[in-house]
């Protein structure tokens, strides 16, 4: 292919008329007021103050000092830590698996579509808290699992109680759980995207694997993270379920633990929700900076059509070069 | 026959159904290498399902279609025609480029990102800032050298449809497919990607160019196509076709369009 002398750089802007020289006056005009509003604030920070001295003082219930003694228990920090790791582990699980459920539905083999549907049907069909006792009784369900030919006797025996902690369980029950809900997620994100973006991957030559990760999921998420921060969230407060596996290190089952020794049930509580909402802010600033990460490209507005290079070469003849021809920004009265 | 005679598109027969909805009737002609060819006919002719059945989004169901001497989607083994593997056909369309009426840029990527993207993956050996040295190359070719760090929805359409000829080309087609290029453009802004097209038409490369830009046609292409309800209904050299309709259809269009 020979290479053709390329177009004069910087020919982009198009050129300006001797007419666009003195910028109009900017408009000074007084502020619109909204008296209503300060109103409004005085009065719901007039509440506020009331709700917080009433709770200060006059509502022994709450019993401050003893928040401020068990907030910081090694126990809680402990159990924070647990609620933490179960959210995230799951969290991982089922977005990993969400993702694969999701394609799996849109296949065109009709066998993984089947699948799909089935896993969906039967994990958002029943209760999670159903479904994380199941999990607790697999131990008992299936004593051990044997390596071999069916019906022969096994190669491997291993036994399920030694194999998976309550830990391990009460992450893989609420990961396939939360993983037909991602899937749901993750198939709207898919579907989103142009059906021009897969078509122009695949007429560059892309594979399957480079046009789904390179091109169709990056603009999917967009799309799939803000359910997805929803749903860490909702997983977050979701792991007090986990006492039915029976595992109960995590944080709500712990601080109840604490509060049937010491008869105070609402300060615990007020330390399990500060630890919630602790973490849940956490969480809600990765989901901003993700977010804006996968923004990239499309918050800029479009910019107007504008003639370019050929086409402003093009013009016949730019205004203010015929004598006896006035742009139309001079003439008397102004613009067209 | 050497390798040079070889047509660069060979169609025979060429039929495409969707169910009982034939679209294509038995197609036949031929792109020479370095030729353009020019296919025009009114809206549902199938002109853009012709399109794509060259570089395989689209299956033929009847007839031979070849590009460069090979099969498009199918091997060829004795007398037995065997279907390609996604990955062999994913290989064939290396060699063919594609624009289309909506430029389908991908938005996340910069311009130079979009350009980059099949050449970094594909082109295994080569280091990168080979490949965006070649990238910024082709950016400069279409004109837009200062543009190559924006993103799609900061360019004008003509600007987008010219990146996207870039993206095209950085895989070294040997044949170029444009879908109605300059369709979905302000028409003050046709031009610039015409003038692109006409520069690669002029460096030699094969083109099929589905279009009613009919002044492009008469300038550019070697051979008109005339389709309409799936059939060829008329070809031949541009000029000609455009002064002088041989047939009833053909001229019920152009005086549509011209
Ligand atoms: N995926 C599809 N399934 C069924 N029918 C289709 C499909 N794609 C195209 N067609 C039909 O094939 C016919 C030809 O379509 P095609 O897009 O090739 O026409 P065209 O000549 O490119 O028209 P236009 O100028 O409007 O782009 C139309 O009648 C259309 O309805
Ligand atoms: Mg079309």
């Amino acid at each position: 292919m020979s290479e053709t002398p390329s177009r004069p750089a910087g020919s982009e802007t198009p050129p300006t008329g001797p007419g666009a020289e003195t910028p109009p006056e900017a408009i000074k005009a007084i502020k619109l007021r909204h008296p209503w509003r300060m109103v409004l604030a005085i009065v719901l920070a007039a509440i506020a103050v009331l709700f917080i001295v009433d709770a200060a003082v006059n509502r022994p219930v709450y019993n401050w000092p003893e928040v401020g003694k068990y907030l910081f228990d090694v126990r809680v920090i402990e159990a924070a830590g647990y609620t933490l790791q179960l959210t995230i582990y799951s969290m991982v699980i089922a977005i990993l698996l969400g993702v694969a459920l999701a394609v799996m539905r849109l296949s065109p083999n009709p066998v993984v579509k089947s699948v799909a549907w089935a896993y969906l049907w039967l994990f958002r069909g029943t209760p999670v808290y159903v479904q994380l006792v199941f999990w607790g009784l697999i131990g008992v369900i299936y004593k051990t699992i044997d390596i071999g030919i069916p019906f022969t006797e096994p190669w491997v025996s291993f036994d399920t109680s030694d194999l998976f902690s309550y830990f391990f369980l009460a992450v893989i029950g609420l990961a396939l759980n939360e993983a037909a809900y991602m899937a749901e997620i993750v198939r709207a994100g898919l579907l989103a995207v142009d059906k021009g973006q897969d078509e122009a991957a695949t007429a560059l030559g892309l594979g399957w694997w480079h046009t789904m990760s390179r091109v169709i999921l990056p603009q999917a998420m967009r799309v799939i993270i803000p359910p997805t921060g929803n749903e860490v969230i909702s997983m977050l407060k979701t792991t007090s379920l986990v006492t039915a596996v029976p595992f109960s290190l995590e944080l709500f089952t712990r601080t109840s633990d604490i509060a049937a020794k010491t008869y105070q049930p609402v300060p615990m509580l007020i330390v399990a929700s500060i630890w919630y909402l602790a973490i849940t802010s956490i969480l809600m600033v990765g989901q901003y900076y993700l977010e804006r990460h996968f923004a990239k490209g499309v918050d800029q507005r479009p910019a107007p059509q504008k003639p370019t290079v050929e086409t402003s070469a093009m013009a016949a003849v730019e205004p203010g070069e015929l004598p006896g021809v006035v742009p139309p920004s001079n003439r008397p009265g102004g613009g067209a | 026959m050497n390798a040079a005679e070889t047509p660069m598109v060979k169609a025979e027969a060429v039929s495409k159904a969707y169910g009982s909805n034939t679209v294509l009737r038995s197609i036949s002609l031929e792109v020479k290498r370095g030729e353009v060819l020019c296919l025009v006919g009114p809206s549902g002719s199938g002109k853009s399902t012709f399109l794509r059945c060259i570089n395989h989004l689209e299956t033929v169901s009847a007839g031979r279609l070849s590009v460069d001497g090979s099969l498009v989607g199918y091997r060829q083994h004795g007398d037995k025609i065997y279907e390609l593997h996604p990955k062999d056909a994913a290989k064939q369309r290396r060699d063919i480029g594609m624009v289309f009426q909506r430029f389908n840029l991908f938005p996340h990527m910069t311009a130079v990102e979009n350009v980059m993207l099949a050449p970094t993956l594909l082109k295994k050996g080569q280091p990168k800032g080979q490949v965006k040295a070649r990238a910024l190359e082709l950016l400069a070719r279409v004109g837009l050298a200062e543009r190559s760090d924006y993103y799609p929805s900061q360019l004008s359409g003509g600007q987008q449809q010219r990146v996207a000829i870039a993206r095209a080309l950085a895989m070294e087609p040997k044949l170029m497919l444009f879908d109605e290029p300059t369709s979905a453009l302000d028409p003050e802004l046709v031009g610039e990607v015409l003038e692109v097209m006409k520069e690669l038409a002029k460096s030699g490369m094969t083109m099929i160019v589905v279009t009613h830009e009919m002044g492009f046609a008469r300038e550019v292409a070697d051979t008109l196509v005339f389709m309409d309800g799936g059939v060829v209904v008329e070809q031949g050299d541009p000029r000609e076709v455009l002064s002088n309709p041989q047939h009833q259809r053909t001229r019920a269009f152009l005086s549509k369009v011209l």
